[in-house]
């Protein structure tokens, strides 16, 4: 390697580029890379009752693929993200094409967009939380339903439920689907859309054809969003399931509150792996990067 | 783990630290700094109220942080951080899980003013000469140490306490009499067909297991050896019994926090559960029925107290003793009976509250005017009682105290299969 500087005295452009990443380098490296790694440690260590002694051994793995409910709850949680992804993208499609297609002046698109990131001004606990009144035995959803005179007992369905989980992550995170959307919409050239029309193609051929095929980046971008935020979740499933339900976020949950450390570092470090591995198969259908 | 004899404000204030040590025992002086001293107190929401801590710091000068956290939260904490409380504010069965850890400092009985009035039950383990020992963890088991610097166990009165008592209660389960409509007079109600999709107990695997256990006996299905300390026979037994009825759809949900348990039980999602004793109190503030239902089978009791974090020394230290008497004193005492709590040391508490109160809560009888709350909600009509009825009674029963099992592990590991289920 060369000198920090070349003949001429000027600073190599390559150290420059190097000196500009390295803030980043090292705020990722601190607080991203370094607890992983803590995490991928611990995961070998062994705890008792009230003390977590490090070692090295694979325990806490041995048990974690040894149950049966591991596997259990891996599929559940897959069933969430699955489900979950199917509604918010066909609603969330549906929202971006109409505010990019359907609405024509840009003052509108804006101020619809600004009413879409409205329920996102509370927490988002406060807005799960807000369901439960609602689709309870003697809640709103209920009585409501029982006065128009479309049920007769109250539906106990509705709440501490697999579809009131689902509900409330679709509430949750739709908008995470209709922002990248939107903005890859925008960006797509009106002339093109055009051009279709002036070729022939219907409506409909026009949004498989067009539309779709343009806004893959965006929509693969949503659905990053969406799964991992899903996987990764423990709080609503525990409250809208009235902790009848598990994913994999609650078995870790619940390892903590036990003191069992390294086990919960062990089914996060699995979980961590099966994000990954689903982020990855996303990506080989879209080259996000160069799409940008 | 750091272990250093110097507390991190007595590192911070240096000097101060040294006068306060170098003049131990000069009451003068000792008056003039505690109103300097911040005590850091963690606990369960059920006695980290703020009116203590307001009352401290009238009474005695000094300023009692507190912080509520749940069980298992208040668990991980006395376990893995000392340095972050002065006084932590555990239930016996965490004592028993954390003590060994050696977090916590043993207390000189010898200091404690009122510790010849703390009753039996924290002491050799009997309220009355004849009554007979429950099941589980029983506080007086691990409410005593060999030594100062002891980490075990003694079964005698050693002069060096783990935790001194401050509260304890017997728990059964909660029903709504009015949607239920018949008496309820066995914990086995709770897996009653008739009450499909409105029963539930509680998620926090230690106590929970306990109210299956009563549950399973009640049943006629077992008869455990300690309710307490199961075998792993017992545990997979137990637990595949409810793993059943909850694919059945026999419970509504779990509850694992205070709040969550009164909205299922107010909003009538629920009508028979796992309960404990305040929340009865918070549905029926609100107006609605409930009542705390005394069972055939008799009581899940637990206990707290107050420990000592090893690092503690010195000024803050002598204050934290000065709180824990103070705390004995009654006016605490009263405070927590007056919500359906008892008392360690129930006859000071008795100075700190009204013949009809002490009359309903204490001793069973029928109140002769409105009961209320500390905080002015309306508890009990004249001619009232207390469900289960005086305190002999109701601790007189006790079935099983909250308790850790050797197999603690292996239990924790079923119930997360049970949830998951």
């Amino acid at each position: 390697m060369g000198g920090f500087r070349d003949m001429t005295g000027r600073i190599r452009a390559g150290t420059v580029a190097w000196l500009q990443a390295a803030p980043m380098a090292l705020v990722l490296l601190v607080f991203l890379v370094a607890p992983i790694l803590m995490i991928g440690i611990v995961s070998f260590w062994q705890a008792t009752e009230f003390s977590i002694v490090p070692a090295f051994e694979f325990d806490n793995y041995e048990f974690l693929f040894g149950s049966s409910v591991t596997y259990r709850v891996f599929l559940n949680t897959f069933k969430y993200a699955l489900i979950v992804w199917v509604f918010t993208f066909l609603i969330g499609f549906t929202v971006a094409y109409f505010l990019a297609f359907h609405v024509r002046t840009l003052t509108w698109q804006i101020g619809l967009f600004l009413l879409c990131t409205i329920p996102f001004w509370t927490s988002n606990i406060i807005r799960m939380i807000s369901w439960i009144p609602f689709l309870g035995r003697n809640g709103i959803a209920n009585s409501a339903l029982i006065s128009w005179g479309v049920i007769d007992e109250p539906l106990d369905w509705l709440l501490f439920s697999d579809f009131a989980v689902i509900l409330a992550f679709v509430h949750l995170y739709t908008l995470f689907m209709v922002v990248p959307i939107f903005n890859t919409m925008m960006r797509i050239d009106k002339s093109l859309i055009e051009a279709a029309r002036d070729g022939g193609a219907s409506g409909v051929q026009i949004l498989w054809n067009v539309i779709i095929p343009l806004c893959k980046p965006g929509i693969m971008i949503g659905s990053i969003f969406v799964i991992t935020l899903v996987m990764g979740d423990f709080i609503t499933v525990r409250f809208m399931s009235g902790s009848q339900s598990a994913n994999v976020g609650r078995l870790i949950s619940n390892d903590i509150a036990l003191l069992q450390y390294p086990s919960a570092a062990a089914t996060a470090v699995v979980l961590l792996g099966t994000v990954l591995i689903v982020i990855a198969i996303l990506l080989r259908f879209v080259d996000i990067r160069k799409e940008l | 783990m750091t272990k250093t004899n110097i507390s991190r404000r007595g590192m911070l204030k240096g000097g101060a630290a040294f006068a306060a040590g170098s003049t131990l025992g000069a009451p003068m002086i000792w008056a003039q700094n505690i109103k300097d001293v911040t005590l850091r107190q963690f606990g369960t929401g059920v006695s980290n109220l703020n009116e203590v801590g307001q009352k401290v710091k009238e009474d005695l000068g000094f300023t009692l942080e507190m912080t509520a956290l749940d069980t298992d939260s208040v668990t991980q904490r006395a376990a893995t951080q000392p340095n972050s409380f002065d006084i932590a504010d555990i239930e016996y069965f965490i004592c028993k899980k954390v003590w060994p850890a050696g977090n916590l400092q043993a207390m000189d009985t010898s200091k404690i003013k009122n510790y010849d009035k703390i009753v039996g039950i924290f002491r050799d383990g009997k309220l009355t000469p004849e009554s007979e020992i429950a099941q589980g963890t029983a506080p007086h088991t691990v409410g005593f140490t060999s030594g100062p610097d002891g980490t075990d166990f003694v079964q005698e009165e050693s002069g060096w306490m783990t935790l001194i008592p401050t509260i304890y209660n017997a728990d059964t389960l909660g029903i709504r009499p009015d949607l239920i409509g018949r008496p309820i007079s066995k914990w086995s109600e709770l897996l009653n067909p008739e009450f499909r999709g409105k029963a539930s107990i509680l998620d926090i695997s230690s106590i929970g297991i306990m109210d299956m256990a009563m549950v399973v006996e009640s049943m006629g299905e077992h008869t455990y050896g300690d309710k307490g300390n199961m075998t792993k026979e017992e545990i997979d037994m137990t637990l595949a019994i409810f793993t059943e009825a909850k694919q059945a759809g026999q419970f509504r949900a779990f509850w694992k926090s205070f709040d969550e348990s009164v909205n299922l039980m107010a909003s009538g999602e629920v009508v028979i559960q796992s309960m404990w004793s305040p929340a009865i109190t918070a549905v029926k503030s609100r107006g609605i029925e409930c009542v705390y239902q005394p069972l055939e089978e008799g009581y899940r009791s637990w206990g707290g107290g107050i420990g000592l974090s090893k690092a503690l020394t010195g000024l803050e230290r002598d204050a934290a003793y000065e709180y824990i008497n103070w705390y004995l004193d009654g006016w605490v005492g009263g405070f927590l009976m007056r919500q359906g709590y008892y008392s360690a040391v129930p006859e000071t508490s008795k100075n700190h509250m009204t013949e009809n109160e002490w009359g309903y809560w204490f001793e069973g009888k029928e109140a002769t005017d409105v009961i209320t709350s500390p905080f002015g909600d309306p508890l009990a009509q004249v001619g009232e009682v207390r469900d289960g009825g005086s305190f002999e009674e109701r601790m007189g029963a006790v079935a099983c105290w909250n308790s850790v099992m050797d197999e603690n592990q292996y239990m924790v590991r079923k119930w997360n299969e049970f949830i998951a289920a």
